[in-house]
């Protein structure tokens, strides 16, 4: 079988003893090590450390706060609990249904929102075995080489931001909370991200995700998130599109008053579509909203070959997808 | 000769105490079966449902050592030189070898040796194994692999077939042993005026089909463990499907003489094809054990699995096919490439098959099949589940769908129109005997509302129906011989219990539970009394394995027969205690039944203690040899000649959405003749997994290597090779069809591998009714499909077309 490096495993009590933990270098944390596990067996990095959260019950829970108006999710929920979770389904339909969908019902069991949100960018040239690197002619940015293979010539690495959850997390307006050497710190998700494969997230050396906060809906509203993967279970998105409406009230048949739409697995960083002001004052059911707001996310979101699947077919996809999920929400 | 279903009002009466070990004695009183054609637990599934199930990787030896094999990066290129030396000092490594160790080639076909179990001085793919080290755990082995320097001078590599046998250049002849450049096996065989009967046909269609390349699969992967017995036995456990062609190349290979070796091939985690001849990890546990004095294991990688691979050829398909106006099939014109990949495997087979498979169920006046396989840098192919003939099915299956719009017939129709019906030969002079082709069409139309429903269904979805047959093992063996194709011992003993020693293969396909129906069937015992101890060449009598079906028929009739022998004695010496003729002892529910009365009766231990008294040990051999009247009288008339042939209808329920080109499979009825189905439920389980994996063919699966990125397989894990999930799965609705056939045990056919083929085309079918598009190149994924949709929407524009169906126009995926 692939074998794993050899490492030494710490299991502090505290976020505290985490962040003194995380002090030697190259340490890695885990939480459910669906992602870290099977990097770690293509030999994508060989930390001499991994600091378990499994004693940190401090990161485990879902709860609200009345005062904040933010639903508080920590780092340690399970990918299950989150989609399961009553508070969670009932102001955030959107987020439940991804994490609901997020691989296979025993990853999920043991894949958490922390390790989700921190998903390491994915790409068909890297998450491979050595030999496979191999025989491509030696690896890339992201592994052993100095090359992209994606994007010939390229100077920096376009892995693909894989998770479900982050699309959706941002047209949320959640926040990120962080505790590090230096205390702790909030971002908002919108902001988390950046283009570099390599290092696609603002966290520093040394910082461990608590918890994410989630706003409370402040008027009606419509989210959907949408997925598309070959399989139904188990498989990475290869389309993927998160979307919100704020509405003047509660009847899709009423104006627009805030739109956010949101797309992953293009290159590390998620897209913000942008120039939606369009649909500002429309109703969400009138047809041209559907219309113009699929081809602004047509046009903004070139998805490459970093993932299987011709570019060319998901960038339409992410159109005829957008379109739908609007036309839905406006059927409801 | 084994043959259930003698009525035994013809046999004279019969008082017991006359001989009984003639093979023609009259039989004994019948009842209504009491065993067979029920649904039983098979043998082994506690222990698999439970998790207690040993599998090779299970096994742990004392001072047990652990191999890795260090694998080729390139496609293809000589080897300059190997220094193991590094490898060889460090601490916990016990040996290393590489392919000057195994010089002698070998290969499941013994005309075609042509690969050795370590590459020795060229490699041929991504993948080729180079060295092999033994070290005391897997970390160390690892390491170790990677202190080893190979010097490799690269050669240009071949991807593609018709690349490949237009090389002229010898030093870029891919396989070592080859004679004839890339050239690997070419067929042609013609039957009848195929050129005549095209000119004169009323409609002739031609197609060109491409299959593309699908592996396996199976969950557990290949694992072979290694041990030399202090009186200098070597055993060799491994995961594999044909224990006996394993032991002769071990003995070939490695030199020793077949009675110092010994293969168990311990419960297996899924086959398929995929293992069904020797891998390098077998021959190098073995000699790394015999060099080290060591036990020796070796597991797969999931990517190791994929590049043994052994899986279906991709193919490129020409057909012409010519049709009456009435729809009568007038000839076929086949020509086909096949994509070996680097070595033969049992590609001399499979390029027969690929088209002497094809003569049934429909009757062709005339037949040319021309059929060329290549060798190219990629992992071998060889069989997978339907060997050789999947591939053409999907041609012709399609061909007749064409034909059927072209000609204004049903399909369902132009297909009962052309059956060729039971007690008959093909054109290639194979002799069919039953036939249960109709009836399988008429149930799989019945169920799921063909007549009434499929001019109903709008736009966007539709059904479609393909036939096809499968052979029930093959009449002559891999290697030329006169012995039997099969043998089983059984013993009883006078607890009441029996004993079955088979080497039959099972690879979860239910044949120790097969073998285990037949004696309780016919000894009248449960079959928690029943041990079946298989597939071990020091315990069992020599089986050729698990490949092309042949284990029920085979295996069945050799069992049927030593269980009936035991039968006769056992009745026998009740029957003369009673002081009754012979044929009123019944045994059932295990007790030995007077049938005139049966208050009269006694428990089988009791019976065969009585016979085991008359007779001394009560241990029965049967053995089966196929008839040799069924195949054509020209060279290579043999290959793809079987016993009994199945049959099968699939009908698909599809529903494609015009926008993303994605194919929603909704539901198949499948309905499929074997025979008599011995025990029902595996035979269900066989025709659903069988359509459940034409369903992953079809729609996710693809086997291939990047050209652009030196030949490495585009996906060598279960994440990036899809196959179905459950979730993908549609509801299947297997039906049993039983047309008994004469050569078969109480009738019995093939279930294991038929039930495939026309899953694909028939998917391929249902979509033009849905849409109007034709597939011909698997698998059918949503860009495919939505290029498809959009070129005959131009065509539509053009007025070139009509509107597939009434309804909303397909919409061009603009939003």
């Amino acid at each position: 079988m692939l074998r794993l490096p050899q490492f030494e495993v710490v299991a502090p009590s505290t976020v505290d003893g985490v962040v003194e933990a995380l002090k030697v270098p190259g340490a890695r944390l885990i939480a459910g090590g669906t992602d870290l596990l099977p990097n770690l067996k293509h030999h994508l990095d060989r930390p001499p450390r991994l600091v378990t959260l499994a004693q940190v019950s401090a990161l485990r829970g879902i709860a609200r706060d009345d005062d904040a108006k933010v639903l508080r999710l920590g780092a340690r929920v399970t990918l299950r609990e989150l989609s399961e979770h009553p508070e969670v389904r009932a102001l955030f339909p959107s987020l439940a249904h991804a994490a609901g969908h997020v691989a296979s019902p025993t990853i999920r069991n043991m894949a958490t929102l922390g390790g989700n949100v921190n998903l390491d960018t994915r790409c068909r040239y890297v998450n491979q075995t050595e030999l496979w690197r191999q025989g491509i002619g030696g690896g890339c940015y992201k592994s052993e080489g100095d090359v992209c293979h994606v994007v010939p010539g390229g100077k920096n690495c376009v892995a693909a931001m894989s998770s479900d959850n982050v699309p959706v997390l941002i047209t949320l307006g959640a926040t990120i909370h962080l505790v590090g050497p230096e205390g702790a710190r909030a971002l908002a998700m919108a902001d988390y991200y950046h283009a570099d494969g390599l290092r696609h997230t603002h966290a520093r050396d040394g910082e461990l995700t608590a918890e994410l906060r989630v706003p409370y809906p402040e008027g009606p509203r419509r989210c959907e998130y949408v997925k598309w993967s070959v399989r139904n279970s188990i498989d990475y998105p290869l389309v993927s599109v998160a979307l919100r409406f704020d509405l003047e009230a509660d009847d899709p048949r009423s104006a627009i008053t805030g739109a956010h739409v949101v797309v992953g697995v293009l290159g590390a960083r998620p897209r913000i579509v942008g120039k939606l002001e369009g649909a500002l004052g429309k109703a969400l059911a009138d047809p041209a909203v559907a219309k113009l707001v699929s081809e602004a996310a047509y046009a903004q979101c070139k998805p490459l070959p970093n993932v299987p699947y011709d570019p060319a077919y998901r960038r339409e996809m992410i159109r005829v997808y957008t379109r739908r999920a609007i036309e839905r929400m406006a059927a409801e | 000769m084994a043959d259930g279903a003698r009525d035994p009002s013809d046999s004279p009466e019969e008082v017991g105490g006359e001989p009984c070990d003639l093979p023609e004695a009259p039989e004994e009183a019948r009842r209504e079966p009491w065993v067979l054609g029920k649904i039983h637990r098979k043998v082994d599934a506690m222990e698999r449902m439970r998790g207690i199930t040993r599998y090779t990787d299970d096994l742990k030896l004392p001072g047990m050592l652990h191999a890795r094999i260090l694998r080729s990066p390139h496609a293809h290129a000589k080897i300059l030189g190997i220094d193991a030396s590094a490898a060889l000092a460090m601490p916990g490594v016990f040996g290393v070898v590489t392919g000057q160790d195994f010089k002698i080639p070998y290969g499941i076909i013994p005309w075609t040796p042509d690969e050795n179990a370590l590459a020795v001085d060229k490699v041929c793919h991504v993948g080729d194994g180079v060295a092999c080290v033994a070290a005391v755990d897997e970390d160390t082995a690892i390491a170790a692999c990677r202190a080893i320097k190979v010097e490799y001078e690269p050669l240009r590599a071949f991807f593609d077939p018709e690349e490949a046998l237009k090389s002229r250049d010898k030093a870029l002849t891919i396989n070592p042993y080859s004679r004839k450049g890339n050239l690997s096996k070419h067929v042609r065989l013609e039957f009848g005026d195929v050129d005549g009967l095209l000119d004169g046909s009323d409609v002739v269609i031609e197609g060109e089909y491409f299959f593309e390349g699908t592996t396996h699969g199976a969950i557990e992967p290949h694992c072979a463990v290694a041990l030399v017995e202090p009186n200098g036995i070597l055993t060799v456990w491994s995961a594999t499907q044909v224990s006996h062609y394993l032991h002769r190349e071990l003995a070939k290979v490695l030199q020793l003489p077949p009675h110092r070796i010994r293969v168990i091939q311990p419960p297996l985690g899924g086959a398929f094809g995929g293992k069904s001849e020797p891998f390098d990890l077998e021959f190098c546990v073995a000699k790394l054990a015999l060099q080290t004095g060591r036990p020796v294991k070796l597991l797969y990688t999931r990517e190791e699995v994929f590049y043994s691979h052994r899986g279906r050829h991709p193919m490129k398909m020409r057909y012409r096919t010519g049709f009456r106006r009435d729809g009568t099939i007038t000839a076929v014109d086949a020509k086909t490439i096949l994509d070996g990949g680097a070595y033969s495997s049992f590609g001399l087979v499979t390029t027969y098959y690929s088209g002497q498979l094809l003569c049934a169920p429909y009757n062709f006046q005339a037949y040319r099949f021309d059929s060329t396989r290549a060798y190219t840098n990629k992992p071998a192919c060889g069989p997978k589940r339907g060997h050789g003939s999947v591939q053409p099915r999907f041609a012709i299956e399609i061909q007749l769908d064409k034909a059927a719009v072209a000609l204004g017939i049903d399909p369902i129709e132009l297909r009962r129109q052309n059956d060729i019906g039971p007690g008959t030969r093909t054109v290639n002079e194979f002799k069919v005997g039953s036939n249960g082709f109709q009836e399988c069409l008429t149930r799989v139309e019945d169920a799921s509302g063909w007549k009434t429903r499929r001019p109903a269904l709008p736009y966007g979805q539709g059904l479609g129906i393909a036939g096809s047959t499968y052979i029930s093992g093959t009449n002559y063996p891999i290697y030329p011989n006169e012995m039997p194709q099969a043998a089983v011992q059984i013993c009883l003993d006078r607890s009441g219990r029996a004993r079955i020693f088979s080497g039959a293969n099972d690879i979860g396909q239910g044949s120790n539970t097969m073998l285990a129906v037949i004696v309780a069937e016919e000894l009248g015992i449960p079959l928690d009394d029943i041990r079946v101890l298989s597939a071990d060449t020091d315990l069992c009598p020599v089986d050729l394995g698990a490949y092309s079906s042949r284990i029920t028929l085979m295996v069945g009739n050799a069992c049927l027969e030593a269980a009936q022998r035991l039968r006769r004695k056992v009745c026998e010496s009740v029957a003369r205690r009673w002081q009754v003729p012979r044929r009123r002892v019944v045994l059932a529910g295990r007790m030995a039944i007077d049938g005139q009365d049966p208050d009269r009766h006694v428990s089988s231990a009791q019976a065969f203690q009585w016979a085991e008294a008359d007779h001394g040990l009560l241990g029965e051999v049967g053995s089966y040899n196929t008839p040799k009247d069924r195949h054509g009288d020209y060279r290579g008339g043999t290959i793809g000649a079987s016993p009994a042939y199945s049959f099968t209808a699939h009908l698909a329920e599809v529903e494609v959405d015009a926008e993303t080109g994605v194919v929603v499979v909704k539901k198949i009825w499948v309905a499929h003749d074997c025979g008599k189905a011995l025990s029902r439920r595996i035979v269900e389980g066989q025709i659903e997994g069988s359509t459940y994996m034409g369903f992953g063919e079809a729609l996710m699966e693809e086997h291939v290597v990047d050209p652009a990125h030196g030949g490495v397989h585009a996906g060598p894990s279960l994440l990036d090779y899809r196959m179905p999930t459950f979730t993908d799965t549609p509801e299947i609705a297997a039906m049993i069809v039983e047309a008994g056939d004469e050569n078969g045990p109480y009738g019995a056919k093939e279930a294991g591998e038929g039930p495939l083929h026309s899953s694909i085309p028939a998917i391929a079918n249902a979509i033009y009714d849905a849409v109007g598009i034709r597939l011909d190149r698997i698998p059918f994924s949503p860009p495919r499909v939505l290029a498809a949709l959009r070129e005959r929407a131009a065509r539509e524009a053009r007025g070139e077309l009509p509107p597939h169906k009434p309804g909303p126009a397909p919409q061009g995926g603009a939003a």
